[in-house]
């Protein structure tokens, strides 16, 4: 087990450094490039969420970010203090809507295995997303 | 061949950079341009803020019956319209030139 963790603040800046790092992160758990941009995708989605909804784009916040590689699986453990976000109103839209907005859950959920949203005890929230790893690395750099 | 409004477009569309992509659609589509063609050839990510930015232009460009096209998604960029189905919303095209070809047909 591999455990690497970033802490970042709610600040839209970072995100660059959150994708380059999960990059980097599930190329060493052996995804493929193009599972590799899916997954950066997700991690993006959910921190971009957490800046948008948890602290509403107030900077300075933190959010600790926490991959785990597995035997079988990438772990990825988003952790916010912001305000306690209601789970049940966290869904996916629609997509036959044809409107801006509500595509991150979607996303998110599209690319991982296994989402589940969670309240911390006092203030702020968890996202922990899983995906298995693929069963044969991928041939390339 | 329409008037064609040619916006490039490059580097990485997220939370950060996607309102300064919009404050360019928005005002393209303010002053009705015709027909926007937005090339992503040089767009190594996007978002779905990107998108949503993108979404925003077409419906104001259908208000007054323009037309907002998109051209040179990389495949990761293309990924992200596949995942939400906005594949089949817009226009899309391999390279800018197919789109400016199309247009002149």
């Amino acid at each position: 087990v591999q455990k690497i963790q970033l802490h970042i603040t709610s600040d839209p800046r970072f995100l660059r450094l959150v994708r380059t790092t999960i990059d980097q992160i599930s190329f060493i758990a052996g995804f493929s490039k193009l599972d590799r941009s899916k997954i950066v995708l997700a991690v993006d989605e959910a921190c971009s969420n957490v800046i948008r909804h948890a602290y509403k784009e107030k900077p300075g916040l933190p959010i600790i970010i926490t991959c785990i590689i597995r035997k079988h699986e990438l772990a990825i453990d988003i952790i916010d203090q912001g305000e306690k976000v209601d789970i049940k109103s966290i869904k996916p839209r629609p997509l036959d809507e044809i409107r801006p907005g509500g595509l991150g859950v979607h996303l998110i959920k599209s690319v991982m295995d296994n989402v589940s949203y969670s309240h911390l005890e006092k203030v702020g929230n968890r996202l922990l997303m899983r995906k298995s790893l693929p069963k044969e690395a991928p041939i390339e750099s | 061949m329409e008037n064609v409004t040619l916006v490039e477009i490059s580097g990485e569309v997220d939370l950060y950079s996607s309102p300064q992509l919009r404050r360019k659609v928005l005002e393209l589509t303010k002053s009705k341009t015709p027909v926007i063609l937005i090339d992503l050839k040089n767009v190594r990510y996007m978002d779905s803020s990107g998108v949503a930015t993108l979404i925003e232009g077409l419906k104001s460009s259908h208000q007054y019956n323009g037309r907002l096209i998109l051209s040179g998604l990389k495949l990761e960029v293309r990924e992200v319209f596949e995942l939400t189905r906005l594949d089949t919303v817009f226009e899309i095209y391999a390279d800018s030139q197919a789109a400016l070809e199309s247009l002149a047909a």
